[in-house]
């Protein structure tokens, strides 16, 4: 029996990566732990070992080949006294989706139900000038290039954080701005959040622009004394003399399998705080105005990423200086029946489930809320005068959340247009669970969007 | 960021070095807070007639102020916390005479007198402490967050230990802007304790940052002393294992200060990374008004204003060696009063912040 040797899942979130190049070739003995090729993922190159001994039969996917989808076959490997006849029974050509992987990395990513790649109707962007021309790229890549273009405009901004220099970022997002700026401006940190963020502020105090990024937002919660009493307050305690321009950035929320202490939404956490503002994006056109806004604005703000929408594409307008205002909540799906108001990956989800809701005949009307804080409720009254039906999404947990925020104002701000109670959609009121089945049921998912929109129009 | 080779700074004057020593001197080391210069130390000659009288001038100003918002205080003028820093005077006016123009200053809540030394205006200090329109902050900050940019002063941080990163922050924008300035970073023996002021000295010595941490050890974290929480007291040891280098000073004798604080300067100015200066310094007050300073004895407070005041240190110095006269220094003590007295009568009569202020200063207009 040949073993077919698949594409490995090397980081919680990957769903596909390119084949660097192969270490062997066909004829070569391989035993148990060599390395026979170099994969790179969203976050890393990485090296993949043999699991099993035998001979290199077919390399089945050339180096140099991208978005290798997990789980696809790439290399058929003979056992012992098989010889290239045996190639001919083995695995055709395609994507296997058994999990019967012979590297022991190589269990499926469990991804959430199906979301769409790229958000549709950027035509319905208006902060987009007609006829600009488009370019694809990733939420990481927009990003990266947000930074790189606010640090050639701007020699006092500045990014620290760990890992963000020599090892590329450790998701990838800061990729070749050490190579273009150098340590003085792309630094490598300790392990030490609570005092980076300190120094940043104090740094931003001086008179740079610091972006400061936190590998996640869950290790944040270290420095959460120095974002809200030193970042937030001193522009108010020094009577408007001394404020901080500052960004606070990373992967927000859940990725994917990492359990309680690495899955945490904080959009509400930090949305509570006078002196902050808060932006958590979707698409990758959002990601980079949005972050060109946030090094530029003369406040600190909290910029919450996400690591799954990381390797999710869009089109970004390629214009010289594309900023979009901090604040603006954007209709990505028009609808008439129902709003279902989302941000971050949630706005994924969420257009999901308009699809299916349209198929059965409700027609929801999907916000992008981009900004927590602060919060544009006219966007979200506005749609609700028209659909009379609300229905909020997010990650984090219920109680005192983004949902139960926007539920009041709507209620303060528009009571007579309602016409059935908000439902708040959220991830469960526990800690998240490790098992994949939990997880998947901790987390909203387009079937709880699509029940919670039912629920609201009586359907 | 590169490092260079590490100079070690020299340390004459009878310091401690911050490494080498083996902790078998604890008990020598345990009154060192409460003598003068031990036998054999040279005595510091008192700079020239103008730069002395500034001196004896500011710390009586903080004094007399500081004796004033106390005053204010207990009529009700004053409200919330408010931490004097009466005693500890030399510290910061021996530091501010020797710094450089552009070398910021940040410190604790503990800050009214660093705000004088960094030649605030006294009215909108007191002003502040009354909570009124003309304070430095408007009103808004209070006797522990104040802050003056012009100045070169970063307040006024009322979370023990916060302002050590800043601080650190601070001059890491002095080595990136090229201003050859040196970050002040104030913090007391309470503040020693605290896990972010280690980070700070890791991140500072690795990145060879333009700062000197000046530790102001009054000997007691509110109600506790040093040795009741420091495991390792001797404070101006705590760099140690991150390469940064200490050194205890009597805090107590400006001139003292200004010595330490003019070579740990030129040390870090030269590119020499962070150091330490443990001031050993004393309060003679409780850690805020409403501390009665139960903890320790009558007789230590008033031993050490006896023996070791700055002010009346100072003062014998100039009068023994005829500098000055009893009648120069009435003088300057009449001035002092009549600035105190104007800062507190504009402190009372200045109106409170407008109603519309509540909602101005929460964010800039991007």
């Amino acid at each position: 029996m040949t073993v077919t040797v698949t594409m490995p899942a090397l980081s919680p979130t990957m769903t596909e990566g390119t084949i660097a190049r192969w270490l062997v070739k066909e004829g070569d003995s391989v035993n148990a732990g060599d390395v026979i090729a170099e994969i790179e993922t969203d976050k890393a190159t990485m090296e993949v070992e043999a699991a099993d001994e035998g001979t290199v039969g077919r390399i089945l996917v050339p180096a140099g080949s991208e978005n290798v989808q997990v789980n696809t076959p790439i290399m058929i490997l003979l056992e012992e006294g098989e010889d290239a006849s045996a190639l001919d029974q083995a695995a055709p050509v395609q994507p296997a989706p058994a999990p019967a992987a012979a590297t022991p990395a190589a269990a499926p990513a469990p991804t959430p139900s199906p979301v769409p790649a790229a958000l549709a109707s950027p035509a319905a962007e208006e902060e987009i000038p007609a006829g600009v021309p488009m370019r694809t790229m990733t939420v990481r890549e927009a990003l990266r290039d947000a930074m790189a273009e606010e640090m050639r405009r701007d020699e006092r901004v500045f990014l620290m954080g760990e890992e963000v220099a020599q090892y590329q970022g450790a998701y990838k997002v800061s990729q070749g701005l050490l190579e273009e700026f150098g340590d003085k401006r792309v630094i490598d940190t300790p392990i030490t959040e609570h005092g980076f963020a300190g120094l940043g502020v104090g740094a931003g105090f001086g008179g740079l622009r610091p972006i400061v990024e936190f590998m996640t937002f869950n290790f944040a919660m270290q420095a959460m004394d120095q974002i809200i009493n030193s970042a937030a307050k001193t522009l108010y305690m020094s009577g408007g003399q001394m404020g901080c321009p500052i960004v606070f950035r990373g992967p927000n929320g859940a990725a994917s399998r990492v359990a309680a202490q690495h899955s945490q939404c904080y959009a509400s956490w930090y949305g509570h705080v006078p002196g902050l503002k808060v932006v958590a994006p979707c698409s990758a056109a959002d990601a980079k105005g949005l972050l060109k806004a946030a090094i530029r604005d003369p406040n600190p703000v909290i910029f919450l990423e996400n690591e799954i929408l990381y390797g999710h594409s869009g089109e970004v307008p390629e214009i010289d200086d594309f900023v979009l205002p901090i604040g603006k909540a954007k209709i990505v799906r028009p609808g008439k029946d129902v709003t279902i108001a989302a941000f971050s990956i949630m706005v994924e989800k969420a257009m999901s489930a308009a699809e299916a809701l349209a198929e059965q005949g409700i027609d929801a009307e999907v916000i992008d809320l981009r900004s927590i804080r602060p919060l544009d409720m006219a966007t979200v009254c506005a749609s609700l005068r028209k659909t009379n039906r609300l229905v909020t999404c997010e990650e984090g947990w219920p109680q005192y959340g983004v949902g139960a925020e926007i539920a009041a104002r709507a209620m303060e701000e528009a009571f007579d247009y309602l016409d059935a109670p908000v439902v708040r959609v959220t991830g469960a009121d526990v800690p998240m669970p490790y098992a994949a089945n939990l997880e998947t049921l901790a987390l909203p998912q387009p079937e709880t969007i699509i029940e919670a929109a039912r629920r609201v129009c009586y359907r | 960021m590169a490092r260079a080779t590490r100079k070690t700074p020299s340390k004459p004057g009878g310091g401690k070095a911050a490494s080498g020593k083996a902790p078998a001197k604890r008990t020598a080391r345990k009154t060192a807070a409460k003598r003068g210069p031990a036998a054999g130390e040279a005595v510091i000659p008192l700079p020239d007639r103008d730069t002395t009288f500034s001196l004896y001038r500011q710390m009586l100003l903080i004094r007399r102020f500081e004796e004033k918002a106390g005053q204010m205080y207990g009529m009700g003028l004053i409200g919330g916390f408010c931490h004097l820093y009466i005693g500890q005077e030399a510290v910061v006016v021996g530091l501010q005479s020797v710094k450089e123009p552009q070398d910021p200053v940040i410190t604790s809540y503990r800050d009214h007198g660093h705000m004088l030394a960094c030649g605030i205006d006294p009215k909108a200090v007191m002003a502040e402490l009354t909570g009124r329109a003309g304070g430095l902050s408007k009103g808004k900050g209070g006797s522990m967050h104040m802050f003056s940019r012009e100045k070169g002063f970063y307040g006024g941080h009322g979370i023990v230990g916060a302002q050590v990163p800043l601080g650190t922050g601070l001059a890491f924008a002095q080595k990136y802007q090229q201003t050859n300035g040196v970050s002040l970073t104030y913090f007391g023996d309470g503040s020693a304790n605290q896990g972010q002021v280690y980070e700070s000295f890791n991140m500072a010595e690795l990145w060879r940052l333009p700062v000197l941490y000046v530790i102001e050890n009054n000997q007691y974290a509110m109600g506790t002393a040093v040795r009741r929480a420091s495991a390792q007291a001797e404070l101006f040891r705590r760099g140690e294992s991150f390469n940064v280098p200490g050194k205890p000073v009597d805090g107590m004798d400006v001139l003292a200060v200004r010595e330490a604080g003019r070579e740990a300067l030129d040390f870090i100015r030269g590119g020499n990374g962070p150091m330490i200066l443990e001031m050993k310094t004393y309060r003679y007050r409780g850690h805020s008004m409403s501390d009665p300073a139960k903890y320790r004895s009558k007789e230590e407070v008033n031993r050490m204003r006896a023996e070791h005041d700055p002010i009346d240190q100072l003062k014998k110095r100039m009068l023994a060696e005829g500098m000055a006269d009893e009648a120069a220094l009435k003088e300057v003590d009449r001035e002092v009063k009549a600035v105190v007295s104007e800062a507190a009568e504009y402190a009372q009569n200045c109106p409170e912040p407008d109603p519309s202020e509540l909602y101005t200063d929460v964010l800039i207009d991007a």
